[in-house]
């Protein structure tokens, strides 16, 4: 898409006025102890999509907080077309011709669409509302940008891509010349992220301007014109993305060179460690939560979950792991019966789980990195003394040790967990889980919210423990790790499991498919 | 460096509370027409001028204390006690009928010649029997919060005044003094035997006055201080060692953090609740019993809600905050507010202002105690969470129970 086929200064199809060139420079944000912002230069033009890539904390979000209004800056300049702005609000930036689609979406869902983008307009009406007016002219920018949208369904009846086309439109109908999309394609299905790709390709032909944050490699490869990396606050770089490649990408962005395919040893499966047999269980809702799922694990392969979230895949690890009454069927783990046994007792024939809201289940915030890393053994005789009284420097010794292997970032043993970032407390709980050397391990989510460094670490350690015998189950929304550990992979459809492929021959239109249901 | 320096500034707030509670207290003091320092100095002099001014304080402390130590465990757990007037209460009863009785009881001949072994039978019997009747009070709580998802807030301050009634009805018919009976009818128990009695204690002090010459000092002779505060001081450590050095505190603490995490791990949620609150009903159970046997030597009440207690079950629950949620913290915060109670005595006596006014600056200290805390909790999380990562895919971390978390600070240590 050539960038300089829209530096005229008509206006863009919504009738506003575009951003030919938004500018940020020199721009430092501080927050207490930390340098979020070190002097950094970020700019956009119309007809752009600019890729802003970087691991977690890096400061990606920062930047463009700022540039909405939710920050301010400590110095530096923001310039629209020339002109040196200051935004103070939202408000502010929605004036400027700035928009943002957050990741979680900010929607009613029992509102309408036309409903939800009225929110906190003024009537034309005054008092009375207008929202026949607002129906008529979302129906007419959905036309213009091909965002196919009914302004009258509530928003509950949308799947996860129409709520973000919904977000889109959103903010075009308040006239943003400029949209900032952060991190849009974690929530999606293959196939919504090729809609979304198309809806950003078109918005960057109509002579918007566009930044797309982001940390998958290939998307950024895919979707943008410009790529520039951050790291620790600082920008590394920008690029032409048609100068651009993975593992320059990757390195750029961790500061090293990063492997980012894994060559598996075969396959080398061994005996059943884990059985499910014809599983069924409630959702927190009360509906059916899992339905009649069975699925067999063998010692030395990982099994991969696939599937959109909320499917079932939290339910089928908290069955496993005791969390979760089953309503119907069985769990067995190396030969003994299992079903609706109590955690501890799992603990002790070698079942190991990351959790996936690790911060909420995997750890206590408030605990330091030693009692954590004990949250299971703390009674064990290893760690006490007459399983009453704890041995905290032994506790402190295997920490360490833990500490060293796992490349675990932390002041000291004493550090409270809640003070270490997403990445290393990730390593904490992989490191403690195995630590109990697990016959069988659930791995939920093991790398989500986890950098590209902690990602290759993560994902080493699961292909050793896979050598080793372990049979592990790994479920995951992140197809790209799906397809790069799993041996085999199940795909979960509203609590079932509605196709199991082989890794080597999966065909990823169809596990696309399968996921929406289809196929 | 910085770590140091953030420490600092996050226990300041406890000490700005206290200074900003005297100082809404001076504008009480001024509305009624007293001379706020004059009254501070009279305070002072109440709780620590002299040496019985100093027994008194501690005596009063005591069962603060106790009920602190409990107040804290529960904190840990995750659970909020507001029962420990009722629990102090169902111990005081079950401790004085435990005297009484064995008061009546014949030495066995076979301890008759160990003078004292059986007076420290009784005492030992008395003490447990208070525990005991104060954990299964405060542990009904924690069962009914474990299993019916009763909130313990309210069902602690229900079981108050079930506890207080109770204790009206037993002072007016079986535990009535008999020399009473027919007579006054002023609820009562009868007179505990010496031998159930906690015994007094003072220290004996040898200081070098000149060279060659001792001069031969006894603290606190012919005060009310009573063995209780040695016990309740040497619980407040034990309950430390408790809490931070063995495998039982670790679930309560864990459960009490994150009830989640703790059920991962195989913890059982349900039975940590019960035992923190039996553990928090227990302490104030050794309040009430040891209020009978080391000061009043009989159980009594004026039939109000707070008549025997002195309100020591809810001062407590101040001192529990006040000490940062750590026992050993609890000691001189029990302290601080025993010489409060006396020394708004001593300002009642002199200045003619109501001791009641103190009431209120203890409400002031934990308004702006737990005000403080929510600062702490701001300051640390907005430092986290600009440390550490900007990515909304971390769960945002839970809504802190109740507003009333602690800060850790200082509790690890080698």
């Amino acid at each position: 898409m050539a960038e300089n086929a829209k530096q005229k200064s008509d206006l863009l199809p919504t009738g506003h006025a575009p951003i030919n060139q938004l500018a940020m420079t020199g721009i430092v944000k501080r927050f207490p102890g930390v340098l979020a912002a070190d002097g950094i230069d970020f700019d956009v033009k119309a007809g752009e999509i600019h890729a802003l890539l970087g691991e977690n904390g890096a400061g990606k979000s920062t930047l463009m907080k700022m540039l909405y209004g939710l920050y301010h800056p400590d110095a530096g300049q923001i310039r629209i077309n020339g002109q040196e702005t200051t935004i103070r609000n939202p408000q502010d930036a929605i004036q400027h011709g700035i928009g943002m689609i957050h990741q979680h979406f900010m929607l009613v869902p029992s509102l309408t669409v036309a409903e939800n983008i009225a929110l906190g307009m003024k009537s034309s009406r005054g008092a009375r509302l207008d929202l026949d007016v607002v129906s008529g002219r979302v129906l007419e920018l959905s036309e213009i940008y091909n965002l196919k949208v009914d302004p009258d369904l509530p928003i509950w009846q949308l799947a996860v891509g129409e709520q973000q086309r919904v977000e889109i439109l959103r903010a075009l109908y308040k006239g943003a010349a400029l949209l900032i999309l952060d991190e849009p394609t974690a929530v999606l299905t293959p196939q919504e992220v090729d809609g979304l790709f198309r809806i950003l390709n078109q918005l960057a032909d109509d002579g918007h301007g566009l930044v797309f944050i982001s940390h998958k490699l290939h998307e950024v490869l895919e979707i943008s014109h410009r790529v520039t990396v951050l790291r620790d606050g600082r920008r590394v770089n920008s690029i032409p993305t048609s100068e651009a490649t993975r593992p320059k990408l990757a390195e750029m962005m961790v500061g090293r060179p990063v492997l980012l395919e894994y060559d598996k040893n075969p396959p080398d499966p061994r005996d059943e460690r884990l059985i499910l047999d014809g599983v069924s269980a409630l959702s927190n809702r009360g509906t059916v939560g899992l339905d009649d799922v069975s699925l067999r694990l063998r010692g030395g392969e990982i099994v991969g979950i696939a599937g959109v979230s909320g499917n079932g895949q939290q339910e089928l690890a908290q069955c496993i792991c005791g969390l979760r009454p089953l309503t119907a069927g069985s769990v067995t783990v190396d030969g003994s019966d299992v079903s609706n046994a109590h955690p501890s007792s799992l603990n002790a024939i070698g079942l190991s789980h990351i959790p996936e809201e690790r911060m909420l289940d995997g750890v206590i915030k408030e605990f330091s990195v030693a009692e954590n890393y004990v949250l299971q053994d703390h009674g064990h005789p290893k760690f006490t003394r007459g399983k009453i009284f704890m041995l905290f420097h032994k506790i402190r010794e295997f920490c360490r040790r833990a500490i060293e292997t796992y490349e675990i970032k932390t002041p000291s043993t004493e550090t409270l967990v809640k003070s270490l970032s997403g990445g290393n407390i990730q390593k904490l709980v992989l490191a403690r889980e195995l630590s109990r050397d697990p016959g069988v391990l659930i791995a939920a989510q093991p790398t989500r919210g986890v950098d590209i460094g902690a990602t290759e670490y993560i994902h080493q350690r699961l292909l050793q423990e896979r050598d080793n015998g372990t049979a592990i189950l790994l479920i995951s929304e992140d197809l790209d790790e799906i397809r790069a550990l799993s041996d085999r992979i199940a795909v979960m459809y509203e609590g079932r499991i509605v196709g199991e492929v082989e890794n080597r021959d999966v065909d990823i239109e169809h596990l696309g498919l399968l996921m929406t249901g289809g196929g | 460096m910085a770590g140091r320096l953030n420490r600092l500034i996050d226990f300041a707030p406890v000490l700005i509370a206290l200074i900003l509670a005297l100082l809404v207290a001076s504008v009480l003091l001024l509305a009624l027409n007293a001379n706020p320092l004059e009254a501070y100095d009279f305070m002072l002099q109440g709780a620590a001028g002299s040496e019985n001014a100093l027994a008194e304080t501690l005596v009063k402390a005591t069962p603060i204390l106790f009920v602190g130590i409990g107040i804290t465990i529960a904190f840990r757990g995750g659970m909020i006690n507001i029962g420990g007037e009722g629990q102090m209460i169902a111990g005081a009863l079950a401790g004085v009928t435990v005297a009484l009785v064995m008061g009546e009881m014949r030495v066995p001949p076979e301890l008759a010649k160990e003078k004292g072994a059986f007076d420290l039978i009784i005492v030992a019997c008395s003490l447990v029997g208070g525990f005991l009747m104060g954990a299964l009070y405060g542990g009904l709580a924690g069962f009914l919060k474990a299993y019916f998802d009763v909130n313990e807030i309210l069902s602690t301050i229900m079981l108050n005044q079930i506890a207080v009634q109770m204790m009206n009805f037993l002072l007016n018919g079986i535990l009535l003094d008999p020399a009473e009976a027919g007579f006054n009818n002023i609820p009562k128990t009868a007179r505990l035997v010496t031998a159930a009695q906690l015994p007094r204690f003072s220290i004996n002090i040898d200081l070098p006055r000149q060279i060659g010459e001792i001069q031969h000092i006894e603290l606190f002779a012919r005060t009310r201080l009573h063995w209780g505060l040695l016990i309740a001081v040497f619980l407040a450590v034990i309950i430390y060692i408790f809490l931070w050095r063995t495998s039982l505190g670790y679930r309560i603490r864990a459960v009490g953090e994150n009830q989640r995490a703790s059920s991962y791990a195989g913890i059982n949620v349900k039975r940590q609740m019960m035992f923190s609150m039996f553990l928090a009903g227990g302490f104030a159970g050794l309040a009430g019993v040891v209020q009978v046997l080391g000061l009043q030597y009989r159980l009594q009440t004026d039939g109000s809600p707070a008549g025997f207690t002195g309100a020591a079950g809810f001062n407590g629950i101040v001192a529990a905050l006040f000490g940062g949620l750590n026992p050993i913290g609890a000691i001189p915060a029990a302290a601080f507010f025993g010489g409060l109670l006396v020394g708004a005595q001593k300002m009642q006596r002199e200045l003619g202002v109501p001791a009641s006014l103190i009431t209120a600056v203890n409400g002031l200290i934990v308004v702006f105690v737990v005000s403080s805390e929510i600062f702490i909790l701001q300051r640390s999380k907005r430092r986290v969470s600009v440390a550490e990562n900007e990515t909304p895919t971390l769960n945002p971390s839970p809504i802190k129970r109740e507003g009333l978390a602690s800060s850790d600070d200082g509790e690890e240590d080698g």
